[in-house]
């Protein structure tokens, strides 16, 4: 579904990935995992047009997106839960969520859209009229997600959803997690939370210092001696 | 109570009206583009002299001049952002606001070249109205009304659609709106199309009541800069309440002294109130 060929990108004069390629199929929840400031975010911001590429491409379904600007990315079907959620304060949840289906496909359904989310994550429609800066950690989560899930994307993309979070928090967003793949959606997902997020990953990719150093099934990279010493600290 | 006091009082909240339109459009412009339009009052001048030259020179009745009024405002303010926002979007504020401060004097000379210096008007002439003892000027109140309507559609607009939330989402967070789908330049020019409208709007409704020349928008311009900081700039519910506040301060002391000191009186009050809450009498 997303191939990513040869990606290079940066920021002014500091490169912060060096010919990242890698591939999601469709039904696929793939990891992307590596410690902070290996590039992990700046794939994701790549990958949803918010910041362009200074080398190599990427595609959805065969269609080349590199050139496109975020708007059009989101209106191609990827949808990209950003670090620290970054919903919008002062607006209510449910207007989160209608920012969340603002592209004319996801406008048409958004009253069934909104059923959908609401059903999915019944804690929202009780906090539906609140506005989302004053949610909990989790239920931020939950809109920041649920806002992703208004496009009705192809691929979603999620940036950390753990961060910043209680323990407790963190394994009920990878809950959340599973739920969503059980909704048959494909996932990238970035984590520096590696136990967990092999836990629920089919595949995973290592990025060190903005190249791809270790591939694999997520269980194999799960016990791969390297990564328990580097990223689990067993 | 004192018949003419309670006339003062009325009058203030009908002029109230018309100020927190303007108010509104400002701070709507601020908020979203991040940029004060120093000029807006004299956007309001364009609008005065479109509606007057339509029904004077062209003969057009007054509803259609005015709808006209409304939508050549609104395309002013696209050509504002397109022609003087946009190419200096990123540079220093203290750019930008000498940059639509250029546009003021550039406003006031091109009406002077092509309208003269003279005061003009509709030559309407509205019936004064009689509530029990007090008297109320016609056209005031339809300017309240008008305002009110004005307003209202806005917070309909600004809280009910897609678009209007956008309006309010790029305010809050300006990166990820692209994440949304949303295309920001389209928000902008949008936004500097309703600040242009209700820019429209506010000068039909002056028109009514006030002549129009070239340097009509120093007589609105500095007070809704006034009102707006007073409320929070960019606060809109602040600087709606903070046009009624301004409005009462004139009325009254107009009232009790005269229209001259009710202006000194305002500006104290407002640098008093700046100094004491410099966030906006609604801010955080």
């Amino acid at each position: 579904m997303l191939t990513v060929t040869d990606v290079s990108a940066g920021y002014g004069s500091f490169q912060a990935l060096f010919g990242v390629s890698l591939a999601v199929a469709a039904g696929e929840a793939v990891a992307v995992i590596g410690a902070n400031g290996a590039g992990k975010t700046t794939l994701m911001r790549v990958i949803s047009g918010l910041l362009p590429a200074s080398g190599g491409g990427f595609a959805l379904d065969g269609r080349a997106l590199e050139a496109l600007p975020a708007h059009r990315i989101v209106a191609a079907g990827i949808a990209h839960v950003p670090e620290n959620r970054r919903l919008f304060p002062r607006l209510t949840v449910e207007e989160n969520l209608r920012m969340g289906a603002f592209i004319p496909a996801a406008r048409k359904h958004f009253a069934e859209r909104l059923a959908w989310v609401y059903e999915l994550f019944p804690r929202l429609l009780d906090r539906r009229r609140q506005p989302a800066g004053t949610l909990s950690g989790g239920e931020q989560q939950m809109c920041a997600i649920g806002r992703a899930l208004m496009s009705k994307p192809k691929l979603l993309l999620m940036d950390e959803p753990s961060a910043g979070l209680a323990p407790l928090v963190v394994e009920q967003v990878f809950n959340l997690v599973r739920r969503i793949r059980a909704e048959g959606f494909t996932v990238l997902i970035v984590e520096q939370n590696v136990q967990q997020v092999l836990d629920i990953a089919d595949r995973a990719y290592l990025l060190d210092r903005g190249r791809i150093r270790l591939s694999g099934a997520a269980g194999e990279l799960a016990r791969n001696e390297e990564i328990r010493q580097a990223y689990m600290g067993i | 109570m004192d018949i003419y006091l309670l006339e003062a009082v009325m009058n203030g909240v009908l002029l109230g009206g018309v100020l927190a339109l303007l108010a509104l459009g400002l701070n709507l412009i601020f908020g979203v583009v991040d940029v004060v339009w120093i000029a807006y009052a004299e956007l309001v001048m364009c609008g005065m002299y479109a509606e007057w030259w339509l029904t004077d020179s062209a003969a057009w009745p007054v509803l259609a001049a005015s709808a006209a009024a409304i939508a050549f405002v609104a395309l002013l303010g696209v050509l504002v952002h397109l022609l003087v926002i946009a190419p200096i979007l990123g540079s220093a504020p203290i750019n930008q606001l000498l940059a639509t401060g250029g546009l003021l004097f550039f406003l006031q000379s091109a009406a002077t070249l092509l309208f003269g210096t003279d005061f003009r008007n509709l030559g309407l002439r509205l019936p004064v109205i009689e509530f029990g003892d007090i008297f109320i000027s016609l056209s005031r109140l339809i300017a309240f009304v008008a305002a009110l309507l004005g307003a209202a559609a806005l917070y309909l607009f600004l809280s009910r659609s897609f678009l209007g939330t956008a309006i309010r989402a790029v305010a809050q967070d300006r990166e990820i709106m692209g994440l949304m789908g949303v295309d920001q330049r389209r928000i902008y020019l949008l936004t500097s199309a309703i600040g242009g409208g209700l820019a429209g709007l506010a000068a039909c409704l002056l028109l009514l009541q006030y002549d129009v020349h070239p340097y009509i928008g120093l007589t609105f311009g500095p007070i809704t800069f006034m009102i707006c900081v007073l409320g929070g700039l960019g606060n809109m519910i602040g600087g709606f309440v903070a046009a009624f506040i301004i409005s009462q301060i004139i009325a009254i002391a107009g009232y009790y002294v005269s229209i001259e000191a009710s202006y000194v009186l305002a500006f104290v009050v407002f640098i008093a109130l700046v100094l004491l809450r410099p966030q906006g009498i609604l801010g955080k």
